[in-house]
């Protein structure tokens, strides 16, 4: 199957330092790839790349074959490519339902107009949207609290909420930057079901994640970023046992957490 | 059966203006009432601009300056029945704030606190130098709207206060139906999440340029409307109507009252409209008492009375 | 010719206003991130209560000194009451606050003074000096040496003693600083108090050349604002360019094109320079981080 991320010779730089550079590979559907790499080595600035937040100063961005490079959001969001954020970005005062049925914005096509007068396509949208959001938030185990607003949940939820809100726009390929983050076992559990179960209908997936022991259960493939550049890449056990990977990264520590997973 | 919450707030609105007369002493209440729905239409604006989309204007006089302009100068100048006037100064403003809104909106925060200043401050300027049009600092009379001549007709005597007291509240009530249908809509919703956080709003794909644009242009078409309403309401106009304490006026309606919400604003509104209104006795220190409401308000009740009280009344049902 | 210099050197005197001014929105925004809509009243301030010193016959330096003083102790107390107590609420709610604290201030100076229009004689006389072919009032050249000095000392402040190294420090990290020892909440009564004096120093210097009134602040903060934004908020020089800049501007335009339009200049400038150039002619430029 052909790529339908393909990322060739990334990189930005801020003032002078390159804090990506150079950064080639490929996302294929239904595929799940994660970047890993140490803290400031330019994981979410990737992120931020690819999802049209950062103008890049070298390099391509394609989705399937079609040039995106610094594209406007939510033009790439009508493509299919939708995000999650490391430090959260959700709406604090909506509640969980209108969180993730803004979400849907873009099959709603929301006119001011009809919605000022409340027309019957206007209500009809909202109807739908909030059909499909409540849905999800049963997929993500926050149905019950659907009309709470999210600035008063835990962390774990607000985590599941972030996800559900980027599956609403129904991508074809999803990036999430460390969705198990705070999140104890029993929740990264989920998260990482979740996140298979997804991958399951065709949706690619590109990971940003600490948690080396989810990374090494369900990623087909990894990237490894270092100081910018892409150090290694491959399926898991080739990288986890990759000496550069180790030096730079891994340490022994998370040498024993791989082949823990592994086993 | 559960009352939605947006029928809720329009059935307090329409109760309490239809029973408010009830306890009038005198007629000149009417008139308090009137200017009360006048700026209440305008604090609805605000709530959409300020409220939902989280963007700040302190110009949005200068739309209440056009349509009230309108209503003095488009009869005479351009042949236009009063009441089209109204609908005149409305297009005039959304055209203004469509062309002005693309730019200024780019900028957040204080910044666009200043160029919108800016803005209401050159449309005050425009209609306080050219006199031979505006009448300058002294203002300019408004053609009457003809609708007590069309009642006196079909046999029915009203004062000019009651008349504009039901008339600014149907039209309040209009505007404040407006907005809660656009709270719960599409729009509505995209319009609260690229508050809550832009960048998130961009990601899942809200055209944020676009939507701010949208509660830019209906906040200044509700500005209008309550300049040409109180246009024709005392049938003389002067600059003031744009000035830049009017629009600090608005905001500070809706903030005090509590912007998130239609009924909150309107609040605002009532209060800081009945109180200079009613408690003449305290001019001398009219300046003083509302600078100091304005800072305690956001210090002690930064999310603006009404939505402070009812927390307070609801914490105390539950304990 | 002679008219050049002419509007030149009345937009040089008024611009040096708009640059104390500006400068006040810089000290405080700097230290507080809140944009003070009430700076136009300390101006206003220090030419009231210089007005009145000198009718209750004090000498003019000591009616001035304590016009300052008395400004300065109101800025602290601003600062005190209503600005620190709302620390990290919205710009909106800190807008508001201003707001208010300038219509408090104008309410009572027109209870505490009167509400008449005020003015006393310029510091060296009246009689307006000539230099080739243009007229200059002495208290213009007080003016613009006035302003020239407050910067000049505010400079030495921030770059020779510690309490202004502190003071910078803050505005550019409030946490690391008090991380480090500094009292930033000090700093921010300084801030405060220093902004105030400054208005009030604009204020006393220009009243014998435009007078003063309760009123007049609001007008005066604006133009001071819109300097400040021009030269790029949070940066003093900016402010000297800003001010300088727009009091020229507007003498030109007075000048040249028309007079009821001269203050449109600051308005229709700000909009585009803040279209174009959001960060001001001189102002840093920010990354947001996601």
């Amino acid at each position: 199957m052909s790529a339908l991320l393909d990322i060739s010779d990334l990189g930005i730089a801020f003032g002078g330092i390159k804090a990506v550079d150079g950064v080639s590979f490929a996302v294929r559907p239904g595929e799940i790839v994660s970047v890993i790499g140490p803290n400031g080595a330019g994981k979410t600035t990737l992120f931020n790349m690819i999802s049209g937040l950062y103008r890049p100063s070298q390099g391509q961005v394609r989705l399937d074959g079609r040039d995106i490079t610094a594209m406007e959001p939510h033009l790439l969001a009508r493509l299919g490519l939708s995000r999650t954020f490391q430090n959260l970005q959700l709406f604090g005062d909506m509640t969980l339902l209108e969180n993730v049925m803004v979400g849907h914005h873009l099959r709603e096509r929301a006119h001011v107009l009809p919605d000022l007068f409340a027309l019957s396509s206007s209500r009809r949208s909202t109807r739908a949207s909030a059909d499909n959001a409540l849905a999800l938030l049963r997929r993500v185990r926050l149905d019950k609290g659907a009309y709470r607003e999210a600035r008063a949940m835990s962390y774990g939820a607000l985590k599941r909420l972030e996800i559900a809100r980027a599956l609403a726009l129904e991508p074809r390929i999803l990036l999430l930057d460390e969705p198990a983050a705070g999140c104890n076992a029993v929740e990264t559990a989920e998260i990482d079901e979740l996140i298979a179960e997804v991958a399951a209908s065709g949706v690619a997936i590109l990971l940003v994640e600490h948690d080396m022991k989810l990374v090494m259960k369900i990623s087909a493939h990894i990237v490894v970023l270092d100081h910018g550049r892409k150090i290694a890449e491959g399926a898991p056990a080739e990288v986890a046992r990759d000496p550069q990977v180790i030096a730079a990264y891994l340490g022994q520590h998370g040498q024993d957490q791989v082949l823990h997973a592994e086993r | 059966m559960q009352l939605k919450p947006k029928y809720l707030s329009l059935l307090i609105l329409v109760l309490l203006v239809a029973a408010a007369p009830l306890f009038f002493p005198s007629g000149f209440y009417y008139r308090v009432g009137a200017l009360i729905f006048i700026n209440g239409i305008a604090v609805t604006g605000m709530v959409i601009l300020i409220g939902y989309a989280g963007q700040i204007s302190l110009g949005h006089a200068g739309f209440a300056g056009i349509g009230a302009y309108s209503c003095a100068l488009a009869p005479v100048y351009l042949n236009i029945p009063p009441v089209a006037a109204i609908a005149f100064g409305a297009a005039l403003s959304a055209a203004l704030a469509w062309v002005v809104g693309r730019p200024i909106l780019k900028l957040h925060g204080y910044y666009l606190g200043v160029a919108t200043l800016g803005l209401g401050i050159l449309i005050s300027m425009v209609l306080l130098n050219e006199a031979q049009w505006t009448g300058g600092p002294d203002g300019i009379a408004v053609p009457d709207l003809g609708l007590r001549g069309l009642l006196r007709d079909m046999g029915l005597r009203v004062g000019a206060g009651e008349l504009w007291y039901w008339v600014a509240a149907l039209v309040m009530i209009l505007g404040a139906w407006l907005a809660l249908n656009l709270f719960d809509s599409p729009t509505g919703r995209a319009l609260r999440a690229l508050h809550g956080s832009e960048v998130a709003a961009r990601t899942i794909g809200i055209d944020v340029p676009r939507h701010k644009l949208h509660a830019f242009v209906v906040s200044a078409v509700y500005a209008s409307v309550s300049g040409s309403l109180l246009a024709q309401m005392n049938r003389l106009i002067t600059p003031d109507v744009a000035g830049f304490m009017h629009s600090v006026q608005m905001v500070t309606m809706a903030v005090l009252g509590g912007v998130s919400s239609v009924l909150g604003a309107i609040f605002g509104a009532t209060i800081l409209t009945a109180l200079p209104q009613l408690l003449t006795v305290f001019h001398q220190y009219e300046h003083m008492v509302l600078g100091l409401v304005m800072i305690l308000v956001m210090i002690f009740l930064p999310d603006g009375l009404l939505p402070s009280i009812l927390k307070r009344l609801k914490g105390r049902n539950e304990e | 010719m002679s008219d050049l210099l002419q509007f030149l050197l009345s937009g040089l005197t008024v611009g040096a206003v708009y640059a104390l001014l500006a400068l006040g929105f810089t000290i405080i925004f700097n230290a507080s991130g809140v944009v003070n809509f009430a700076q136009g009243e300390f101006v206003m301030l220090g030419g009231m209560a210089t007005a009145f010193g000198i009718a209750a016959g004090l000498p003019v330096p000591l009616a001035a000194l304590l016009a300052i003083l008395g400004t300065a102790a109101l800025g602290v107390a601003l600062n005190a009451l209503a600005i620190a107590p709302a620390r990290g609420a919205p710009v909106v709610s800190l807008i508001i606050i201003t707001i208010g604290a300038a219509i408090f201030l104008q309410g009572a100076a027109g209870l505490l003074f009167d509400k008449q229009i005020h003015r006393y004689p310029g510091f060296s006389g009246e009689a307006a000096l000539r230099i080739l072919g243009a007229t200059i009032l002495p208290q213009s050249l007080w003016v613009i040496a006035g302003a020239t000095l407050t910067f000049a000392l505010l400079w030495l402040f921030f770059s020779r003693t510690l309490t202004g190294k502190a003071v910078l420090a803050t505005a550019n990290n409030p946490l690391a600083a008090s991380l480090v020892g500094i009292n930033t909440r000090a700093i921010m009564a300084l801030s405060f108090g220093l902004s105030a004096a400054i208005g009030a120093v604009a204020g006393l210097l220009v009243t014998p050349i435009t007078m003063t009134a309760y009123n007049t602040g609001v007008a005066l903060a604006l133009s001071g604002f819109a300097a400040a934004m021009l030269g790029g908020l949070g940066s003093p020089l900016g402010a000297l360019v800003g001010g300088l800049l727009l009091g020229v501007l507007e003498a030109l335009t007075a000048g040249y094109v028309s007079s009821q339009y001269k203050d449109a200049v600051s308005f229709i400038l700000i909009i585009l320079v803040l279209t174009f150039l959001p960060q001001g002619l001189l102002g840093r430029k920010s990354t947001d981080r996601v």
